[in-house]
């Protein structure tokens, strides 16, 4: 990597500011930004990390919802909502290795925005809000397209707060070699319908399969999707498998998703 | 009872200690007094022509020691290849430079072109950032067929062409094969690609040069199967050093898979920067670097012909192979598919006319040679695939068809110049079908479908050569080295003993294995026994540790070298209780007169030795160590039947390993355990080459699975528990322990009954599907079925 400043403020303010900094780059669990680094496909002028906020970590109750620190890893979110949310805690167990969940964070990968990571799915379809040291942000505004986001310049994720649906699951069909999200499907039902989040297909990242979603409200059975299916144009077609390959897997995997949940 | 210890006991390793507490001494932990750091500016282009390459910034940066272009070693050897293989008009093969680094043109991504000497590594990586290289991109040559018309773009200028050498084999078998094939009742045809994989052992590659200026001795610590090998060809051909003032060391090195065996760049860098700066030179790969530096493995491209007659007896078997050499002949690369390839389409078959061919290619890609199995896991690939799909076409069991036509008489010569020894693929057939509870097949199908899975069933079996290999045959076939082995016993004074082997270990077990065969001839406990290997400076030159050769050449030369030590002692023993030396017998580390209780222990004698008070010295010189070299009479013929069941899952096409059963026949069996571990693991890369692993170029050769991000490794959860068995044992009759190896089977049986499996599974469901090319994922396999 390049040499870089780096600074671990103590609370969101101080964290602005450092991030306020000319070419200054916030360091969540450094999953993606520090290989990004050692691979010298980086050059910040300061990492700023955000693990020593203690205002950005831990999972607590927040009416029909849970908020989630920014800062917190995969594994606490896991150990977290195990009994208040189990679909998103298994999502966070699922995500890498355990070296990767116990550095890993919500507020990272949400910020990475990566077609294919898991949290996105989540995020979308229990229609959270992403709260950032400035504003809040619904979901389905925050989410642009591939490793895009609705985020200002050092504007920080300081919690998410995700409704809990009254029915979810996570179906992940990974890819082989990194084991992200080859296609990875989100169905959430809440009292007023229900969403659908679909990860890891398309090359616009993470989005809600709209149809998929007005089928399963009547019905909330793998059924309703039959005779559905997403346009293979804009899917991400690679080695792992074509844009056909992916279309059909979005089919299939919400299938399984809903039948889990259900 | 399974013994307790010697031959057939399975004591822990040994070296597992050191391995698994952090306490080994691998080459990265190699840190020489003030060494410098060398970091390789890689083209990033497939091929291109160099216009010029200015360091002057570079130059200039903090910490740079020293920056080196391909002009700095002009004048120096470049890298030699090992092989040279006869086409089949009689030429010799088309054989490229190889520069150190790059010079006039780059030919893959990866070719180093530049290499920065800095105080620290990242000095060395930022000054590489700032060489300015000014580059003609040319276009890229990557597939074998194109590469090879008229008229195609050539990686080297020099060279009539991109076509290596067109081998044929066996050449005046041409015409009787293709008569054959045209007058057989049935013929199946085949066309499959053997993908291109990275070996990837755990330990990336490492080397650290350094030079003694008051002795003149340049010393290279490297990640390598056969330190040996690399100092003749690096002080030979490259450097120009003589042994005596070079020295190779390989200590602990965490695992090859033949990927160590080759001499590179880098190695002979670090050796000539050490030299040129008098101070030690360092070399670190990352994983990226491996992608785009180790040789690759593979990739074939081949059209296999079987020909049955009516009562489905194979009467003829023509092969036409495309095998990629990359841009540069690796050292051992023109060898793998030819006389490792070649020589073994016979298969466990009776197939009495057989003819290859094999077109091999140059392309703008890294360098393929020798990965586990090396040319055996191909030939075994199309023999047993081309066999099922035979079967299947004819409406026969697979097995039957493979029953009918087994060779059953031994010693066999086949039609493809080598002669099996031993072997029973009957007993390996009925014990694969015990143990993988064949019968019970039809159960476990039902059970699948009613989850809605597809299962398949997947035989299939292979045969290798190993041991390599008799140093004079294998002249003849085109190598430029012999292919013995060497072993020195030394017993010290107190009965202990090392064995300083030219085997080496990198992952084998030898440190536990061999100790076990001395201290069974012997009578002592193995803890007496120390191996010692992996440093030229205290080893007898030996050829080092691949093709499945150690316990068969190099245990064969430690069983000579310790039959030495033991004809010795019984004559000093016989000197001490008075008595002719041959009624001494040797049993439990006693030595006794027979019909006698006259006895003198190990320990006694090997004191004698060297404290010769006592002592016959008009007729023996005291001390007592010995050496043998072993060059064997034949390969070894490791021969097995393998079993696979797979689920596929219709809708995704992702397919699972359910259960997996291997039926090994090693001949003797030193120590069950270590042979249990290789055969796992040779299963693991089975799978992975088979279901995940696949290295592939893009059309302007940019490595597109540059990373484990796209380069799908096997997972533990990828794999199923494994059963192996190995009683079916028919020794090698030409080696003094009657072992064959075990090393590689594995990795050369188990892709074929992967795909088998698969390809079963999709005809139960009615689907039209004939082949799959590896590795089967599951986009594949849905395309496949939805053909």
């Amino acid at each position: 990597m390049y040499e870089f400043e780096f600074e671990k403020p103590s609370t969101i303010a101080d964290a602005v500011k450092a991030l306020g900094e000319e070419d200054a780059q916030a360091l969540g669990g450094g999953q993606t930004l520090i290989p990004t680094l050692k691979q010298r496909l980086a050059m910040p002028s300061t990492l700023v990390s955000l693990s020593g906020i203690a205002e950005m970590r831990g999972v607590c109750p927040d009416g029909d919802a849970i908020a989630i620190g920014g800062a917190t890893t995969h594994a606490e979110v896991e150990a977290a909502t195990a009994d208040s949310y189990p679909a998103l805690s298994a999502l966070a167990g699922q995500i890498g290795d355990p070296a990767v969940r116990n550095r890993g964070t919500i507020g990272g990968s949400l910020a990475n925005n990566d077609p294919s990571a898991c949290y996105p799915a989540a995020a979308l379809a229990s229609g959270a809000t992403i709260v950032t040291n400035a504003r809040e942000i619904a979901a389905d505004d925050y989410f642009q397209g591939l490793f895009t986001t609705a985020l200002d310049e050092g504007e920080i994720i300081t919690n998410v707060r995700m409704p809990v649906p009254q029915a979810a699951h996570y179906e992940k069909f990974v890819q082989p070699a990194s084991r992200f999200a080859l296609v990875g499907v989100f169905v959430a039902r809440f009292a007023d319908g229900v969403r659908v989040a679909v990860t890891g297909a398309s090359e616009e990242g993470v989005f809600r399969w709209s149809e998929a979603e007005a089928a399963l409200a009547g019905n909330f059975d793998p059924a309703a999707i039959d005779g559905l299916s997403v346009d293979a144009e804009g899917m991400i077609g690679d080695l792992h498998g074509t844009k056909a390959y992916r279309a059909h897997l979005v089919g299939v995997i919400t299938k399984r998703a809903v039948a889990a949940a259900a | 009872m399974p013994k307790d210890s010697g031959i057939g006991a399975s004591p822990k390793r040994r070296e597992d200690v050191r391995f698994l507490t952090g306490t080994g001494n691998y080459t990265d932990d190699i840190n020489l007094n003030g060494q410098a750091y060398v970091h390789f500016l890689r083209s990033d282009v497939a091929h291109g022509r160099l216009v010029s390459v200015d360091t002057s910034d570079a130059a200039a940066m903090p910490g740079v020691v020293r920056i080196f272009t391909g002009a700095d070693f002009e004048g120096v050897g470049g890298l030699p290849c090992g092989w040279q293989v006869t086409d089949r008009f009689g030429e010799v093969m088309q054989e490229p430079a190889h520069p150190v680094l790059a010079q006039g043109k780059v030919r893959h991504v990866g070719d180093p072109i530049a290499a920065v000497v800095a105080d620290t590594p990242e000095q060395a990586r930022d000054a590489a950032e700032a060489i300015a290289v000014e580059m003609e991109e040319l276009p890229a040559v990557i597939n074998m067929k194109e590469a090879v018309k008229d008229g195609a773009t050539k990686v080297h200028d020099d060279l009539t062409s991109n076509l290596c050498y067109d081998w044929g084999f066996v050449e005046e078998n041409r015409e009787a094969v293709d008569k054959a094939i045209q007058d057989a009742a049935h013929v199946t045809t085949l066309e499959l690609v053997n993908n291109r994989l990275v070996a990837n052992p755990m330990e990336p590659r490492v080397a650290v040069g350094d030079f003694n200026r008051a002795t003149g001795e340049s010393t290279l610590y490297t990640t390598s199967q056969n330190p040996h090998v690399i100092r003749l060809l690096m002080g030979a051909f490259v450097l120009g050093i003589p042994e005596h003032k070079l020295r190779v060391v390989a200590p602990d090195v965490g695992g090859g898979f033949g990927s160590k065996i080759f001499h590179y760049a880098e190695e002979a860098f670090c050796t000539f920067a050490a030299k040129a700066l008098n101070r030690a030179v360092k070399w670190t790969s990352s994983r990226s670097e491996a992608f785009m530096s180790d040789a690759h493995g593979r990739d074939h491209v081949t059209k296999i012909e079987l020909a049955l007659d009516a009562d489905n007896n194979f009467t003829a078997l023509r092969t036409e192979t495309y095998a990629n050499m990359g841009a540069y002949l690796s050292t051992f690369a023109p060898s793998v598919p030819t006389w490792l390839h070649g020589t073994l389409m016979a298969g466990n078959y009776k197939t009495p006319l057989i003819y290859v061919n094999v077109k091999a290619v140059f392309t703008n890609t890294v360098a393929v040679d020798a990965y586990r199995g090396a040319g055996r896991p191909e030939a075994t690939y199309q023999l047993e695939r081309v066999i099922d799909k035979a079967a299947r076409e004819l409406g026969v069991d697979p097995i039957a068809l493979r029953r009918q036509n087994f060779i059953t008489e031994f010693p066999y010569a086949t039609p493809v110049a080598v002669e099996y020894d031993t072997g029973d693929y009957v007993a390996t057939m009925d014990k694969l079908e015990e143990i993988a509870d064949l019968s019970g097949f039809a159960a476990r199908r039902a059970a699948s479908e009613a989850k809605g899975k597809l299962r398949g069933l997947g035989v299939n079996c292979y045969i290798e050569a190993c041991g390599i290999a008799p140093s004079n045959l294998v002249g003849q076939l085109g190598a430029r080295a012999g292919l013995y082995e060497s072993a020195t016993v030394r017993v010290n004074a107190t009965g202990g003993i090392v064995v300083m082997t030219g085997s080496h270990s990198h992952g084998q077990g030898h440190e536990t294995s061999f100790p076990q065969v001395i201290a069974d001839m012997i009578g002592i406990p193995e803890d007496m026994v120390e191996i010692e290997h992996g440093d030229t400076a205290n080893t007898p030159m030996g050829m080092g540790t691949y093709g499945s050769r150690s316990l068969a050449v190099g245990g064969s030369a430690m069983v000579r070298a310790t039959e030495k030590i033991i004809a010795k002692a019984k004559k000093i023993a016989a000197h001490i209780l008075e008595a002719s030396d041959a009624d001494i017998e040797l049993k439990d580390g006693q030595f006794t007169v027979a019909g006698t209780d006259k006895s003198l222990a190990w320990g006694d004698v090997t004191l004698a030795a060297y404290v010769p008070h006592n002592y016959p010295l008009e007729d023996i010189e005291p001390g007592l160590e010995e050496t043998a070299f072993y060059d064997p009479a034949n390969f070894t013929y490791p021969s097995g039947a393998y079993a696979c069941e797979v689920e596929v899952d219709p809708d995704t096409g992702k397919v699972t390993i359910e259960s997996f059963a291997a039926a090994d026949d090693f001949g003797n069996i030193v120590n069950p355990m270590i042979v249990d571990g290789q055969v796992h693991g040779g299963i693991g890369q089975g799978i992975g080459q088979a279901l995940l692993e696949g290295c592939v170029y893009d059309e302007d050769g940019q490595l597109l699975s540059a990373s484990f991000m796209d380069y799908a490794m096997p997972r533990a959860d990828d794999l199923p528990f494994y059963k192996v068995d190995h009683s079916c044992q028919t020794p090698c009759t030409h080696n003094p322990l009657g072992v064959k190896g075990c090393g590689e089977a594995g990795a050369i049986g188990t892709p074929p009954a992967v795909v088998n499996a698969v390809v079963d599974a999709l005809q139960s469901a009615g689907k039209d599907v004939t082949h799959i090319d590896m590795p089967l994922s599951p986009a594949r396999v849905w395309a496949a079925m939805n053909g």
